[in-house]
């Protein structure tokens, strides 16, 4: 029996990692080097309805433990996502997240509608909470009364479930949750990058062409934790967590917290093998700590004795 | 194929002001293929620094399984691998991207090589394996100034070699643009790398002739996943389609990508 299959809305994955939307394009890079099917599921690059090219260079600048961003949602566009990318994706055993991102409500509807028809797309990613766009994006993810707006009509065209990505950027991290629980939503992915920026010694200038970019890696890791545990205790879907996970030991703190599932980002750049390695891993680890499956250790911070409520024998 | 190996280091020797050139034994030097490649390495565990940094390949030796990379210590990254000693290990991934395509002249023909600072070290398999073809080779290598100079002697041995530095300390005064000018050379295909105004001054002044040109640019992954090294393309300058420097690059043929 393994210990790492679960079930989520729309989603029956054999084991709870999948790579980040945004880390790890549409996966043909990385699957020069492994099997893709290896993988419990793939956020691809989130997808707009008109091909964009994105933020000029410098798009990434390194920090302590993190790294910024600003790519600006550079992607070749729904047509191209849906016929060339999907269709190759279908290869692999994988269920596919689709991120879908726009700067107005109608791209996301449109997005929405026609890629979660493709036959590998299991649930889609609605990205509210992109830092790095002028429209759209994170402008959509920290007001809650558009956050559900949005939710709603995203949900009324798709096909599959719709997990949205909250950001960080917010006061109240709950009341987002909340809203778009209430807007309809199947589950959370959090959390999306911070919003930060570092200054060029020599010029003073921001290295980053965009001025600031997200905030990504392990120096983001406590922040998500206390987000998913604040918001797993007041809403009722099921978190997909991320920021900064690099090892098994990350992944279960992430499940204490309360995530059902987790993303890796920025590991990838690194060690491109790190989401094999730490599926290898993760269940030795779970049999050290005394669990026979994963799910056990959702919530563990808050809920103590109680089963796990995404059980999957 | 990409590999990734700990690899251990040979020697490391500072060959300049700031300049250093480390060896490195490991299994995927029999995966480099082409001069101009480049690996992204991890100088140390840990978050300090967090992400890898691209070093280009200057030297291939596939009998030993080393290689030899020569680069300038000034951020946190290098300055840690300067550091490292013989007998120490570095996590290299590679040979990424794609290089300086060699059968493009024949036995016979010139090849100007032509490299600025820290993009001369690459030029230097290049040269090895165009000499091998019976290549003609003439380097012009650009330095600051003379105490930045390094692998003139063993440029030399292998063709004409011509130094320019910006302030006139060694060879000639100026840049390398200058001393192409003044020799007035004549070649069937120049090579180049280094910083961009260089290759723009180069593209602009040969738009006639065989021209490849290797990229610098930040980057995040060095596999083509993050999309944090992309340009534009030379025939839709303003447009969506793109191509990274990483996994597309770092040569382009000029004209190729906008620079």
């Amino acid at each position: 029996m393994s210990s790492l299959n679960i079930s989520l809305p729309g989603l029956d994955l054999k084991n709870p990692i999948m790579p980040a939307s945004g880390c790890f394009g549409f996966g043909r890079e990385f699957s020069q080097l492994y099997d893709l099917s290896k993988l419990g599921a793939i956020m691809i690059k989130a997808t707009t309805s008109e091909p964009r090219f994105g933020n000029p260079t410098p798009r990434v600048a390194e920090t302590s433990a993190g790294m910024l961003n600003a790519i600006g949602l550079q992607n070749p566009g729904l047509e191209k996502v849906v016929n060339e990318e999907l269709a190759w994706l279908e290869q692999f055993d994988v269920p596919i997240i689709a991120n879908v991102a726009g700067s107005q409500e109608e791209d996301y509807v449109a997005v929405a509608k026609r890629i979660s028809a493709a036959k590998n797309v299991h649930a889609l990613e609605l990205n509210i909470s992109c830092p790095n766009v002028k429209t759209g994006g994170i402008a959509f993810g920290t007001i809650p009364e558009t956050a559900k707006n949005l939710t709603k009509k995203v949900k009324e065209v798709s096909e599959v479930p719709v997990y949205v990505k909250l950001s960080p950027n917010v006061t109240n991290i709950v009341e987002m949750a909340k809203a778009v629980e209430n807007g309809g939503a199947d589950g959370l992915t959090m959390i999306n990058t911070l919003i930060g920026m570092r200054l060029d010694l020599k010029t003073g200038n921001p290295i980053l062409a965009n001025k600031t970019g997200g905030l990504s890696g392990p120096a983001i890791k406590p922040v998500a934790l206390r987000m998913i545990y604040e918001v797993s205790q007041q809403v009722s879907l099921p978190i997909i967590g991320m920021g900064g996970i690099e090892s098994a030991e990350d992944v279960i703190e992430y499940y204490y917290a309360g995530a059902s599932a987790v993303a890796v980002g920025t590991a990838n750049f690194i060690d491109p093998f790190i989401c094999p390695k730490i599926i290898d891993e993760l269940p030795e680890l779970l049999k050290s700590l005394g669990y026979e499956h994963i799910s056990e250790c959702t919530g563990r911070s808050w809920k103590k004795h109680e089963k796990a409520a995404y059980y999957c024998s | 194929m990409i590999k990734q190996e700990l690899c251990t280091v040979i020697a490391q020797n500072k060959i300049a002001n700031n300049i250093y050139e480390l060896t490195l034994q490991g299994e995927l030097v029999h995966e480099m293929t082409e001069p101009g490649q480049f690996v992204h390495l991890k100088v140390s565990e840990g978050y300090d620094p967090m992400l890898r940094r691209p070093i280009s390949i200057a030297e291939i030796a596939p009998g030993l399984s080393h290689f030899k990379m020569i680069y300038r210590a000034e951020g946190r990254g290098t300055v840690k691998l300067s550091e490292k000693k013989a007998g120490d290990t570095v996590d290299v991934l590679g040979p990424l991207g794609n290089g300086f395509p060699v059968h493009e002249v024949k036995q016979g023909d010139t090849a100007l090589l032509v490299g600025g600072g820290i993009g001369v070290p690459p030029l230097y398999e290049l040269s090895k394996q165009l000499v091998k073809q019976g290549v003609k080779v003439v380097h012009i290598l650009g330095f600051q100034t003379e105490s930045a100079v390094f692998y003139e002697e063993k440029f030399s041995k292998l063709g004409e070699t011509y130094i320019a530095t910006a302030d006139g300390s060694l060879g000639t005064k100026g840049f390398v643009t200058n001393v192409i000018d003044e020799l007035k050379l004549d070649f069937d295909i120049l090579y180049s790398c280094g910083p961009t105004p260089m290759l723009k001054a180069l593209e602009s002044q040969y738009r006639h002739k065989k021209v490849y040109l290797s990229l610098e640019e930040r980057m995040g992954c060095g596999i083509g996943a993050c999309f944090a090294c992309v340009c534009h393309t030379g025939d839709d300058p303003e447009g969506y389609s793109y191509k990274k420097v990483c996994s597309d690059g770092p040569v382009f043929k000029a004209g190729e990508v906008v620079l």
